[in-house]
């Protein structure tokens, strides 16, 4: 019951860190155009969080009928330690660069992964990767023309997204370490994410190819957010995120 | 591609008939604010900004794609996917249609008089004096 729990809430933190970075584009994007689509695509991410967190929030009542959790308790009073996002989704957004980058590097590996959640025993898992694969179908085709117009663009853009990939790129190797609770459920509940490097890399190395930039060689990789280990960078988002919510719990909209 | 084949056929008989008589040429989104005659080549913009592009949508239950708005992309495929982010959110349309502003001509609002009054008292060109089949639709 608890790694069905803690991959639950794995798959809701993740897509919540992403939609909350992303939102950080909202009227600050490089045209209104991209603004929109930017926040259009943390939107997503932030439905697909919500699904999660009340699939989450229904686990815990039914084991514990005084509990009282919901997705708002699970988002906003829940610690860092307690975050099980990979640490891709919590760096900084950095420059449009980057941004698309890491949208892309994540979509590309979210798509695979909810591929096999569509087989999850999990049904209500099941059904919303149904629900999102069409969302992530989207973001991987906008990031990635991102990252092809950017890296064949002009030598400034071109430098940037080298920039960006350098930093990036070290924090894509957790996406396929799985977590403890990953594996005890590969193949039933969970995704076995150990699989998924191969076909990930293939589908980022065309676009990468495409965008004239090179697949950085075999190199250290940090893999620690799953397991509640995370960088510098997510202190502060949780501090933006949760602050409003724990200084006035009961405020509402 | 014979779709593309007759626009380009049918620019170059525009062209020709530009030499005879000279054609003013107004551009979409020219007309609200100056109300005259746009100049026949375009304004030179920054060349940062992107070209605009205006946009049609089909709405599920409409037959047609209408004028929505505009918006700035760099080519029609970006157009296409702002469209989709900017103006289909709310479930507005299932089919996008984008084409470049400085290609849509449009009439000379102080043309108006000359070129719609005249239809003003001819009513017979209505169809009102017909008795329409049951099986017609969409009239």
């Amino acid at each position: 019951m608890n790694a069905h729990l803690d991959y639950v809430l794995h798959l809701a933190d993740t897509t919540l860190v992403l939609a909350q970075r992303n939102s950080e584009w909202c009227g600050h994007g490089p045209i209104l155009e991209q603004d929109i689509a930017i926040t259009n695509i943390s939107l997503d991410l932030l439905g697909q969080a919500r699904n999660y967190y009340q699939h989450a929030a229904s686990l815990i009542n039914t084991a514990n009928p005084n509990a009282q959790a919901d997705e708002d308790s699970l988002a906003y009073l829940r610690d860092e330690r307690e975050f099980k996002n990979p640490l891709l989704v919590e760096l900084e957004k950095g420059d449009w660069a980057k941004t698309t980058l890491r949208q892309f590097l994540f979509s590309v590996f979210q798509d695979l992964q909810l591929k096999r959640l569509l087989h999850s025993t999990d049904t209500q898992i099941a059904a919303i990767a149904e629900k999102s694969l069409k969302e992530t179908a989207y973001h991987i085709a906008w990031s990635s023309e991102w990252v092809i117009r950017l890296g064949d663009g002009t030598p400034e853009s071109h430098s940037r997204m080298v920039t960006a990939l350098n930093e990036v790129w070290e924090f894509t190797g957790g996406l396929f370490v799985p977590a403890p609770y990953e594996l005890q459920l590969a193949g039933t509940i969970a995704a076995d994410v150990s699989q998924l490097e191969k076909p990930w890399t293939e589908t980022v190395s065309n676009v990468l190819e495409e965008a004239t930039l090179s697949l950085p060689g075999k190199t250290f990789m940090q893999q620690s957010g799953k397991t509640g280990i995370h960088t510098e960078a997510m202190g502060y988002i949780l501090a933006e995120m949760q602050s409003l919510k724990r200084s006035l719990p009961t405020a509402t909209w | 591609m014979p779709k593309k084949k007759l626009l380009l056929k049918n620019k170059k008989s525009l062209n020709s008939t530009a030499m005879q008589i000279q054609i003013k040429k107004f551009y979409y989104g020219d007309i609200p604010e100056e109300k005259s005659s746009a100049p026949s080549t375009p304004v030179t913009r920054d060349e940062h900004e992107w070209p605009l592009w205006e946009v049609f949508i089909r709405s599920k239950q409409g037959l047609d794609h209408k004028h929505v708005g505009s918006l700035h992309a760099t080519d029609a495929e970006m157009a296409i996917k702002n469209a989709r982010d900017v103006y289909t959110r709310r479930q507005e349309g299932i089919s996008i249609w984008v084409v470049e502003s400085k290609n849509l001509h449009a009439s000379n609002p102080d043309d108006a008089a000359m070129l719609y009054d005249p239809a003003a008292d001819k009513i017979y060109r209505h169809p009102s004096f017909y008795n329409l089949p049951e099986e017609v639709k969409h009239m």
